[in-house]
């Protein structure tokens, strides 16, 4: 009945829409571009549109978002066939970070401390972090177990810890590569 | 499931923050905000404007098929 589907539809797009921004925010806290970060929420959109005869209504339509957005992100990086590496770091945080769209200029800092993260501890420490997922959920997002999620989000905490000089100094001092990441990125 | 009751916690959606360090952790939450607080950009509403125009126009044609079976 096409009365039927158009409700469905209807719903489907309005649940989309509600999503968007939590969506967007996490693509653009795991890339650290903006633009990069569009890009990947425009092909999500597509995606997930074309497929939207699999997503079963009444279930978590946030997680099924970022099942695809994240799915799409680690494609795109191996056709690339390169994590973004630190150099690419330093100079797209230079160039993407915009001053005025972060509130103060810790903000600032924290995001170049978490471009500085493996992506894979990148994704668990947001996802269960900012994007208001359960461990479980993140664990299902991501393909592995929730005691891995723990770990990576343990050692995220730590890294941002040290990078941030939250705890002081540690038994894990920034190495020689993130110091000079670090020192470059500070000596604007 | 003991990780199943424990998981909805009050403190209404972050759940396992409370052992975050509160610096990087509010750093994390402070900065996730910023960007969701910059609203949808007009392109994804256009997309989503554009794909819902381009279903309605395939169904429209199929019911047209349909019909003249």
């Amino acid at each position: 009945m096409t009365v039927g589907d158009k409700s469905t539809d209807h719903s489907f797009k309005r649940d989309l829409l509600a999503a968007l921004p939590n969506l967007r925010a996490f693509a653009v806290s795991l890339t650290g571009r903006h633009h990069v970060a569009d890009d990947l929420v425009q092909d999500t959109i597509m995606k997930a549109w074309a497929k939207q005869d699999h997503f079963e209504p009444g279930t978590n339509m946030k997680a099924w978002l970022f099942t695809i957005l994240r799915n799409e992100f680690y494609s795109q990086m191996r056709k690339r066939g390169r994590e973004v590496s630190d150099t690419d770091g330093i100079f797209t945080s230079q160039l993407s970070t915009h001053p005025q769209q972060y509130g103060s200029l810790d903000l600032q800092d924290f995001k170049r401390a978490l471009d500085q993260l493996p992506s894979d501890q990148r994704e668990a420490i947001i996802l269960v972090g900012a994007s208001g997922f359960a461990y479980e959920e993140a664990a299902e997002i991501c393909g592995c177990a929730v005691g891995t999620i723990k770990s990576r989000i343990n050692r995220a905490r730590n890294k941002l810890q040290e990078i941030l000089g939250v705890s002081g100094e540690g038994d894990y001092g920034p190495d020689a590569h993130s110091s000079a990441v670090i020192k470059k990125a500070f000596a604007i | 499931m003991t990780e199943h009751s424990k998981k909805a916690p009050a403190t209404n959606g972050l759940p396992g923050m409370a052992a975050f360090h509160p610096g990087v952790s509010a750093q994390l939450r402070e900065y996730y905000q910023s960007v969701q607080e910059e609203g949808i950009p007009d392109r994804f509403l256009q997309l989503l404007e554009q794909l819902d125009v381009a279903e309605r126009q395939a169904s429209e044609s199929t019911r047209i098929k349909d019909n003249a079976r």
